[in-house]
């Protein structure tokens, strides 16, 4: 039975809901991180190398270094978070160990497991993880997951895919609000999805946790976007330190959090941003190459 | 009806409001220091202090908020003790400095030193709230090092303030919006 009212999954949650409105930055080192804390990110999110690289240089991609993890640790006040392969637990256990405050279990990294997800709830570390529709992402909470994105497609630059994803969570918790209780067990068959998680969001039309956008976010415009869509915070990976001026990129994307509802201030931070990173077109890419594809 | 301002930059601003509603008041969400005008008090939410000062620093909303707080009834809660009090630790940063106390960030340590306790309350919060228990939900949460002597505690927690108050501030380094309880906030409306 899902616990919504126990102590560890409140605080899991707590953390989350302290991340609302904000901006969440990939860094790769600690020089990085001071960038993104200066810059005003309500956390930073440590990995070996940022999406595009991963994208470009392919090979088996891990949880980042232990060093590089404590260095940025060391480096920033807040809340610091870590990627461990889709499935790999032990990794987990080691990102517990050491103490980050959030694990995203994520289809960045190449899946440890391609049939299981972790077990977060026995974990006291709380869990973000990707999710493309409102299955997938009722899938992860049911296995304990406190926050959810959308997978978007990580490293792209292009935004499209995120934007698919936060419509198509949105539009069927919408559509489950309208659906008799008679009908819900049918519906959390189609889903894949637990019974009661899908009887909450009948209930109150939202996930019972935190809901935020990430995969391909690259301007301030995205960021606005997506929580226009209905993204409660968003995450920004290859964006900030694959543009040509990141300090000014990641600035303008923490204002366009605040005020992604006020266009003349979204054109004020969009101004003398420099060049945004290259952005890829999401049908030129393999199958086998699509990142949102791992998982399920 | 009287209006509770809720600082709406980042951070749980929404469970404040949903709060804030329970205890019957009117909500406004402030963005701007054009916003301080249309509201009877204000309620500094949890979040990330160093965010919120960044985008305080931006709007030019720090002088505003401070002559705000020196005045009208303001109630913060974790990030928002850090931006009230007068000197912040862990690391050094800037802040209102309107309320006479020295805070530590992420004073107890990281997310897994998150808790939620239940704390037996002092006694002039039991007489004014006629609760004898607040739920305590710590996040990463802040302690206080000193108080002043116009601050008044209303809870500790291991020997440590964890409510207080001065004057017309009121400041909890807890959650009390992460609850179903609503004796806090009653307490700040008491005040508008």
């Amino acid at each position: 039975m899902f616990q919504f009212d126990s102590e560890t999954f409140r605080l899991k949650v707590g953390l989350a809901d302290m991340l609302k409105g904000g901006v969440i930055m990939d860094v790769t080192n600690a020089e990085q991180a001071k960038i993104a804390e200066d810059a005003g990110a309500v956390a930073v999110m440590a990995l070996e190398r940022v999406p595009s690289d991963i994208r470009k240089e392919g090979g088996v991609a891990r949880m980042a270094n232990i060093g590089v993890i404590e260095a940025i640790m060391k480096t920033v006040s807040i809340p610091v978070m870590a990627k461990a392969r889709i499935g790999h637990f032990t990794e987990a256990r080691i990102l517990e160990a050491l103490g980050v405050d959030y694990i995203d279990e994520s289809e960045v990294l190449t899946p440890a497991d391609e049939e299981n997800h972790i077990d977060k709830n026995d974990f006291k570390t709380p869990f973000v993880c990707g999710a493309r529709n409102l299955g997938e992402a009722l899938r992860r909470i049911g296995e304990g997951a406190a926050m959810i994105r959308t997978k978007g497609e990580a490293g792209s630059g292009n935004v499209v895919e995120a934007v698919r994803h936060m419509r198509s969570i949105i539009r069927e918790m919408k559509r489950l609000t309208t659906v008799g209780p008679d009908e819900l067990a049918r519906e959390a068959k189609e889903l894949q999805a637990p019974l009661e998680l899908v009887e909450w969001v009948a209930k109150n039309g939202a996930l019972p946790v935190p809901n935020f956008s990430a995969g391909g976010i690259a301007t301030p415009a995205d960021a606005a976007l997506v929580m226009q869509l209905g993204a409660q915070a968003v995450f920004v990976g290859s964006g900030i330190f694959k543009s040509s001026d990141p300090a000014a990129r990641a600035s303008a994307i923490v204002q366009a959090a605040k005020n992604y509802d006020d266009p003349a201030k979204l054109l004020d931070v969009s101004r003398s941003l420099g060049d945004a990173m290259p952005g890829l077109d999401i049908a030129k890419i393999p199958e086998s190459e699509l990142l949102q594809k791992r998982g399920w | 009806m009287k209006t509770a301002g809720v600082l709406a930059l980042q951070g749980d601003f929404e469970a404040h409001a949903a709060a804030l509603k329970k205890v019957g008041l009117k909500v406004s969400f402030v963005r701007s220091a054009d916003g301080l005008r249309e509201v009877d008090g204000l309620v500094l939410p949890g979040g990330e202090s160093t965010t919120m000062l960044k985008l305080l620093a931006h709007d030019g909303m720090m002088a505003p908020l401070r002559a705000f707080a020196e005045t009208k009834p303001v109630f913060g809660t974790c990030a928002g003790v850090i931006l009230l009090a007068r000197e912040v630790s862990h690391p050094v940063q800037e802040s209102l400095g309107v309320l006479d106390v020295s805070v530590e960030r992420n004073a107890y340590g990281r997310q897994n030193e998150s808790r939620i306790v239940a704390l037996t309350p002092e006694e002039p919060y039991r007489q004014r709230t006629g609760a004898d228990r607040i739920e305590a939900v710590f996040i990463r949460a802040p302690i206080l090092r000193r108080t002043g002597p116009g601050v008044t505690v209303l809870a500790r927690y291991q020997d440590t303030p964890v409510l207080v108050e001065q004057g017309n501030i009121l400041a909890a380094t807890f959650h009390p919006e992460l609850t179903a309880s609503t004796d806090v906030h009653a307490l700040f409306a008491a005040k508008l």
